[in-house]
């Protein structure tokens, strides 16, 4: 089950990082107050996270077993420079909104998770699509919190006035709290479809996740677990 | 509420005392403020509290009919939720702002915590936070009579002065239903007198906060300054009501001084020091969250038990 469909699948649906592992909650919760601010974080992620897995892969033969997380922060940390040179370059304005958050990811555990439980074990190409497709979860699940945060609390889709004028906007939406209330919505409307859908008799098997999707702390054999 | 009910040993108290009763006490208790708040702010006050009543309980209702639990609209402790909602709300709250509030509190406060004894957070407060900080112009417009009037607690920050008399009665510009002490110090001797509220937390509370003021206030002993900060705002509408309420105050005696004693000091610095000059509404909501870290630390020694030499409870 190392095909690149199957991992891309896995990462946006069946472990998607946001609304089933819970992983990179800080992020999640600081910088979806607007759709595009969760897009721009969640595809920022997404190449740092592709890039690193498909290096931590080709090296996981060299990499020694005891000083494996500095070497993988090392690789990840490379790449966030990289890539925040790069926006500090082309979109300035994205740079500046997203601020402290792009170094950050440096320690974002989406990226040392995937490291540690997939891309340190398996070749490359699998590896590749892995970070793609949990990358896209994490843009998914940004954007879509984003997008009910800046509906509800500025009236505005990606910046777009759409609702009436006389609509007041919920500013606590775009406020700490409302990344709490919104995330918190979101994943239980997700949960209530899965648990309708075991109900109808339907296999969830391939949507529900049915471990932690923590192969490495994991003891029994299953089709994820290779090596 | 959960069906399972865990029976102790005997003895037990008996006792007439319901959920039910409890909270039409209290409604009846924060009549006199309400109606003083609707003569003294003129008829869209009742408006409003009308409307935030009616938008709890019906979202109680609504929510109970869905999920398939048992409809507790009778027990009026939505009621107390809507009434405490408005009587926290400015007169010139447009419609919209008491029913959101009310479905706020009732909804994610209080029903998908559990409904009524699971909730950690006074609804009623955690709406009005929840308006308060979504709606910062609108909540604090104190226009009535068509005067746009400062609150005597933002006159004082300003260094101005104020009519103590004036606040002690009501006549100022504020929420709905906390100018008037009178009208709030009517209600609670009903509840003192009925013993739904003992002195314990508001008696602590206030006593804290006069010795903070006192001591960082910054006017020393200026009688008019105290005054004026006791009456002012929503310190005694929240001292009596809303500290008091059971489910999100400790429940042990020791427990329920020391929890005053936290409200006291929080308001004192978000008074003091704060942004606003306001901060009763964000100490209790603070104070609620400590509650069961108060409760576990406060256990009672349990009857017949005596305690350990050393001080170490047995």
């Amino acid at each position: 089950m190392n095909s690149a469909g199957e991992r891309l699948y896995n990462g946006i649906i069946k472990e998607n990082p946001t609304f089933v592992m819970m992983l990179g909650m800080c992020p999640t919760l600081a910088v979806t107050t607007s759709a595009i601010n969760g897009l721009g974080m969640g595809l920022t992620t997404m190449v740092i996270l592709a890039m690193s897995n498909l290096i931590i892969s080709m090296l996981r033969k060299v990499i020694p077993d005891d000083v494996r997380v500095p070497a993988f922060i090392v690789i990840v940390a490379s790449f966030v420079t990289i890539v925040q040179f790069l926006l500090q370059a082309y979109i300035p304005t994205l740079n500046a909104s997203l601020g402290l958050y792009i170094p950050l990811i440096v320690v974002n555990c989406i990226i040392l998770g995937r490291a540690e439980a997939y891309a340190s074990k398996n070749p490359m190409i699998a590896s590749l699509f892995d970070g793609i497709g949990m990358g896209l979860g994490f843009t998914l699940g940004l954007t879509s919190i984003g997008l009910v945060r800046e509906l509800i609390g500025s009236g505005k889709i990606f910046g777009m006035a759409v609702m009436p004028a006389s609509y007041e906007p919920v500013s606590i939406f775009v406020m700490a709290p409302g990344a709490f209330f919104v995330l918190a919505l979101l994943t239980g409307i997700q949960n209530k479809v899965k648990l309708n859908m075991a109900k109808k008799g339907k296999d969830v098997s391939k949507i529900q996740s049915g471990c932690n999707a923590d192969c490495a702390s994991c003891g029994s054999k299953c089709s994820n677990a290779k090596e | 509420m959960s069906d399972l009910r865990k029976v102790s040993s005997s003895p037990h108290i008996r006792d007439k005392a319901t959920s039910s009763n409890i909270m039409r006490d209290v409604s009846i208790a924060l009549v006199p403020a309400a109606a003083f708040g609707v003569v003294h702010f003129g008829i869209n006050a009742l408006l409003i509290i009308l409307l935030s009543v009616v938008s709890c309980v019906a979202t109680e209702y609504i929510y109970e009919k869905l999920m398939h639990k048992p409809v507790t609209i009778m027990d009026f402790s939505a009621v107390v939720t809507g009434l405490l909602l408005a009587m926290n709300l400015p007169v010139s709250a447009v419609w919209w702002m008491p029913v959101l509030g009310g479905i706020f509190a009732i909804l994610v406060v209080k029903q998908l915590f559990g409904g009524l004894g699971q909730n950690f957070m006074n609804p009623a407060l955690g709406a009005r936070c929840f308006l308060m900080i979504s709606f910062a112009g609108r909540m604090t417009n104190y226009t009535y009579d068509a005067v746009t009037g400062a609150t005597p607690l933002a006159v004082l920050r300003e260094g101005g002065s104020v009519d103590a008399l004036q606040m002690i009665i009501g006549n100022t510009a504020g929420m709905i239903g906390e100018t008037s002490v009178i009208a709030i110090v009517i209600g609670a001797a009903y509840l003192l007198w009925k013993g739904v509220i003992d002195l314990k937390i508001p008696g602590t509370y206030l006593l804290t906060f006069l010795v903070f003021m006192i001591l960082f206030g910054g006017h020393g002993l200026d009688s008019t300054y105290l005054v004026a900060q006791l009456a002012g705002g929503g310190l005694m509408l929240g001292a009596w009501f809303m500290a008091t309420d059971y489910v999100t105050s400790p429940i042990t005696p020791y427990g329920q001084i020391v929890y005053g004693v936290i409200l006291g000091i929080l308001t004192g610095i978000f008074r003091c020091f704060g942004a606003s000059p306001e901060g009763v509404s964000y100490a209790i909501i603070f104070s609620n969250l400590l509650v069961p870290l108060i409760e576990k630390f406060t256990v009672p020694l349990a009857f017949g038990k005596v305690k350990a030499k050393g001080g170490q409870k047995a």
